[in-house]
């Protein structure tokens, strides 16, 4: 028998769905400023593997001479990020909800056998309630990255008003490092995350935008129900 | 009949229709809201351009956008703020020259008759010049320079404070005013500071690079150095001092950057 289950609350999803498009235009603006010092990559022996951008880059998303365009876009839309953050972590607080994001103790030896499991290498998965152990890790990891992107955004917007807040980070020019190397972790982590919700199906998309999912029980007796769960619980993720 | 019809209404949805009911409603919203997000996206991208004024090249609501969080911001400054100093050791030996801007494109400047031209009110326009500059006392600052790209460099320049310029010469009447102004000798490059930026105790009118006379490109015989401002408002060679109550015409806010563009 099919049941609704509830999944996701209102103000996760608002505030999930509000990120993505905020997000997305603050790395395009971000692009504009990064532009016109384009100084970072990574070389291993004075060889360079990757040039943070190759010329086609910003030819292909007409990136180039657009600084002062994407300071005026970036010092708007930081406001909405910073806002839709706050919105997200005061709710998860206050709601008691963190305790089904935050990692507990055994997230971190669970994770592993949850990737095994993502890599077929294993065919069951540790039981879990709405995130699984690796989800655990990576959606609070992704909190802790938006605070780190308001931080070091702050050290190196107001380097000598929030002076303390740029020598937490590791001085100016260290600041503005990290806040590039965080915006390249949103990209790898928006890669993964949308083959992840592929995978995962219909059922465990619906949720984020309608908040419920469906579930298949047995009208039995109640032990049967708890164990069904259990094994309905290891499809989900994304 | 009527009792019996209410009862039909009321009978209680299956799991499938709910299952329905809820999707068509959430989706429909997203969609709703996704849309409008979209047409808000396209109005802000296809906004008009500003009226060309003191400040110039922006779209109206990203630049009245801009104003407001540099006054959220300001909330913030302090002249008891200080940039952070470094060992002269640590200083550039050769730093960076990004732009000439009123210095390459003046080819009649002739350093040996500079002086410096302070304009004011009801009043003849005084002269200074840089012995006269020189006589005050000398203060010397080595931070971390930072450009509007992005780039940053330990720096070391020496002249007299701001401050101290303007109280020797008696100007502090003039210097009540919101803003001071600063042109170059031809007039190609200019800026527009706010009063507690030019009184900020590290602000300097800098005749000496690492221990030297400043060169031609970095903005001989005397520049500015205003380490609570980005890059484009640290003028180099400057020829005129003005002061008013409304913003002096800035170079960089004329091609879309924020006026204050304080740090």
């Amino acid at each position: 028998m099919k049941v609704i289950k509830e999944k996701h609350a209102f103000l996760m999803r608002w505030t999930h769905w509000v990120n993505f498009p905020v997000l997305a235009i603050m790395i395009w603006s971000g692009l504009f400023i990064y532009w016109a010092n384009d100084a970072y990559g990574i070389s291993i022996f004075n060889f360079t593997l990757i040039k943070f951008f190759p010329e086609w880059f910003y030819d292909y998303f007409h990136i180039s001479a657009r600084l002062a365009e994407g300071m005026a876009f970036h010092f708007l839309f930081m406001w909405f990020f910073f806002i839709n953050g706050m919105l997200y972590i005061s709710y998860t607080v206050f709601s008691g909800s963190w305790r089904e994001l935050l990692p507990n103790k055994n997230s971190f030896k669970e994770a592993w056998l949850v990737l095994l499991h993502d890599l077929h290498l294993r065919k069951t998965i540790p039981p879990q309630k709405k995130y699984n152990a690796a989800q655990r890790i990576a959606y609070t990891a992704i909190i802790l990255m938006g605070m780190g992107s308001v931080i070091t955004g702050l050290a190196i917007y107001k380097p000598v008003q929030f002076y303390w807040i740029c020598w937490l980070c590791g001085g100016y020019h260290f600041a503005r490092i990290l806040h590039f190397a965080l915006t390249i972790g949103y990209v790898l982590f928006f890669l993964i995350h949308i083959v992840q919700v592929i995978l995962a199906g219909w059922n465990n998309f619906r949720a984020v935008v309608a908040g419920f999912e469906v579930v298949e029980e047995q009208p039995q007796s109640e032990q049967l129900i708890i164990e069904e769960n259990h094994e309905n619980a290891t499809e989900k993720e994304g | 009949m009527k009792t019996q019809q209410k009862k039909k209404v009321k009978a209680p949805l299956t799991v499938e229709q709910k299952i329905n009911r809820r999707s068509f409603i959430s989706f429909g919203a997203f969609a709703a809201l996704g849309g409008g997000a979209f047409a808000g996206w396209k109005w802000l991208l296809n906004a008009p351009e500003e009226t060309a004024g003191i400040t110039a090249g922006t779209r109206t609501p990203l630049r009245r956008a801009l104003n407001k969080t540099e006054l959220f911001f300001r909330n913030f400054f302090s002249n008891g703020h200080l940039v952070k100093t470094y060992p002269v050791e640590e200083a550039a030996k050769s730093p960076r020259v990004n732009s000439l801007i009123g210095i390459e494109d003046d080819e009649d400047f002739d350093i040996t008759a500079w002086k410096l031209k302070v304009k004011l009110q009801n009043q003849k326009n005084r002269f200074i010049t840089i012995e006269e500059i020189k006589a005050l006392p000398r203060t010397e600052i080595v931070y971390d320079f930072k450009c509007v790209e992005g780039w940053d460099e330990i720096q070391h320049w020496a002249g007299v404070k701001l401050s101290d310029f303007l109280t020797h010469f008696k100007l502090e009447t003039e210097a009540s005013k919101q803003y001071m102004g600063l042109e170059t000798p031809n007039g190609a490059y200019y800026v527009g500071l706010e009063r507690e930026s030019i009184l900020h105790p590290q602000t300097l009118l800098a005749y000496e690079m690492n221990g030297k006379a400043i060169s031609t490109e970095h903005g001989a015989p005397l520049r500015l150095i205003v380490p609570v401002k980005y890059g484009i408002k640290n003028l180099k060679r400057i020829g005129t001092m003005s002061f008013s109550n409304s913003r002096p015409r800035d170079y960089w806010a004329e091609q879309g950057y924020d006026y204050y563009s304080g740090l």
